[in-house]
């Protein structure tokens, strides 16, 4: 298997995806915005079919309607409690809305849109995977320099917005982060299972874990392994690595899902 | 020298002509120990976002440190204990990543603690009695004991105002006595001013130095000794 390029280029992509998507996905989750996104996904739809008619980038056209969709979710839920629901509807409607009529006006309504839609892994470039290691790089940096203040909004958000720490500063952050690995993750497993790899191996690592650190390591233990594995039986039994990735990481759930109940969690 | 809280005429309404709060006149010396008592929606709550700058009055004046509340510029001089707190997220946090978020505050807001800063994590821990469940998942404790976490979380970040909100709420009569002595112990200790905010004063009666009685204005301010006999009962307020 690592004889062939594509295959070493798509586990690399594979792995940078894999720690990033849960690494982030762990802040959404325990904010109980697991569908966010999801949300982004959409949005990130309707950049790629901008990206196809205006004839530029269509990762680079998702990666900004992405920024740009996750930056309007958080400011839309900040501004209200049970309207912060309705707008993440707005933004999931509005998105797959515009990217149908776009694409179709793009006359693009064909088999290219699939590999956004469900990835495409196998067709990653050494163009591609520099891209995606180095934004990855950042991400993964971010997170690690922002982990007590992310971690102290999950536990208290009102508490630590009583003591001064920035709290829009660091959603807005999130929401960015959360963008860029939408944009990034289309290539591995594509826009409708992009949030997936974000939730599936936090709620797999909650399960089992031992203290908020230790679910966030795991996590990306658990995502990382889940997009090699995938991959790796995916080349073997011939089947779309984006899905068997993520059927990996729900398989991973289930026997955390028990392992946690025999525990007693 | 410059009172910690001081509201001056404060009134305040969620919707035009329903007052909440009226009137209001509170005056608090740095290392006051105050009960802000009264009943369920007679605006305590208010008064206390009020206080911490999450809400500005509609009319008067409210200061912290001397400063507009809502836009004090030293929050990191601010402990709160939210209402029923309760941990985000289903992560097992353990007690110590709940009182290190505490501190986050106090201390620089990138990258890892400082030894200094872990020093005081584990001085918060240990001053509330959970030492030697510092590493464990915080839902595996008892409400009292998880109350007590979210108090040394308050005091991680070195308060001179420490804000509780109905801190007793679904905690046994027990745990509330023992978080009321434990509450009297940081005051003597810390020297840190305490506005304890509850529908009820009961086991912090005998710990306070002053009560301040909240029905959309302020109907007493005093020592407990001074209520009326009729008063202790909580349930008078709602008359």
């Amino acid at each position: 298997m690592l004889e062939s390029e594509f295959m070493r280029l798509a586990l690399g992509a594979g792995a940078v995806v894999g720690l990033l998507a849960p690494a982030v996905g762990f802040f959404l989750v325990q904010r109980g915005q697991s569908l966010v996104g999801d949300g982004i996904g959409h949005v990130a739809f309707a950049g790629v079919a901008a990206g196809i008619l205006l004839d530029v980038s269509p990762i680079l056209a998702a990666l900004v309607a992405a920024v740009l969709g996750g930056v309007a979710i958080e400011v839309l839920r900040a501004r209200g409690g049970a309207a912060g629901d309705q707008a993440l509807a707005l933004v999931f409607y509005t998105g797959i809305a515009a990217g149908v009529v776009l694409v179709s006006s793009a006359g693009a309504l064909n088999v290219d849109l699939f590999q956004y839609l469900f990835g495409s892994i196998l067709t990653v470039t050494s163009g591609d995977l520099v891209v995606i290691a180095t934004l990855g790089a950042v991400g993964l940096a971010t997170i690690g320099l922002l982990y007590r203040s992310l971690a102290a909004v999950v536990i208290d958000e009102e508490g630590a917005r009583v003591a001064g720490v920035p709290i829009e500063a660091l959603n807005i952050t999130v929401a960015t982060l959360a963008a860029v690995t939408v944009a990034l993750s289309m290539r591995v497993v594509g826009i409708l299972l992009v949030a997936a790899l974000m939730v599936l191996p936090v709620s797999a690592a909650s399960r089992v874990a031992w203290s908020m650190r230790s679910t966030l390591l795991l996590a990306m233990a658990i995502g990382i392994g889940s997009a090699l594995v995938g991959l790796t039986v995916s080349y073997y039994a011939d089947l779309p690595p984006g899905g068997t990735i993520v059927l990996v990481a729900a398989a991973t759930f289930g026997m955390a899902a028990v392992a946690g109940a025999l525990r007693g969690r | 020298m410059t009172p910690v809280v001081e509201l001056a005429g404060v009134a305040f309404a969620y919707r035009p002509g329903q007052r909440v709060l009226e009137d209001v006149d509170l005056r608090v010396e740095e290392g006051e120990f105050v009960a802000v008592a009264g009943p369920n929606g007679g605006g305590k709550t208010t008064l206390m976002r009020i206080v911490l700058g999450l809400e500005r009055p509609a009319s008067g004046q409210a200061l912290l440190f001397g400063e507009p509340a809502h836009r004090f510029s030293k929050r990191r001089l601010l402990g709160y204990l939210a209402q029923r707190s309760e941990l985000g997220g289903d992560a097992p946090a353990t007690v110590r990543e709940v009182v290190s978020a505490g501190r986050l505050a106090a201390a620089r807001l990138l990258g890892p603690m400082r030894s200094r800063d872990r020093e005081v994590v584990s001085e918060a821990i240990a001053r509330v009695g959970l030492g030697s469940v510092a590493d464990a998942p915080l839902t595996t404790l008892s409400g009292g004991m998880q109350q007590r976490a979210f108090i040394a979380k308050a005091l991680a970040g070195e308060p001179a105002l420490l804000v509780l909100d109905e801190p007793t709420t679904g905690v046994d009569t027990e745990s509330q006595e023992s978080l009321a002595a434990l509450l009297d112990r940081l005051h003597s200790d810390l020297g840190v001013t305490i506005l304890y905010v509850s529908h009820e004063f009961g086991a912090v009666e005998r710990f306070v130095g002053r009560l301040v009685l909240v029905r959309r204005t302020i109907v007493f301010d005093g020592p407990p000794s001074d209520l009326p006999g009729v008063w202790h009962d909580p349930s008078h307020v709602h008359a």
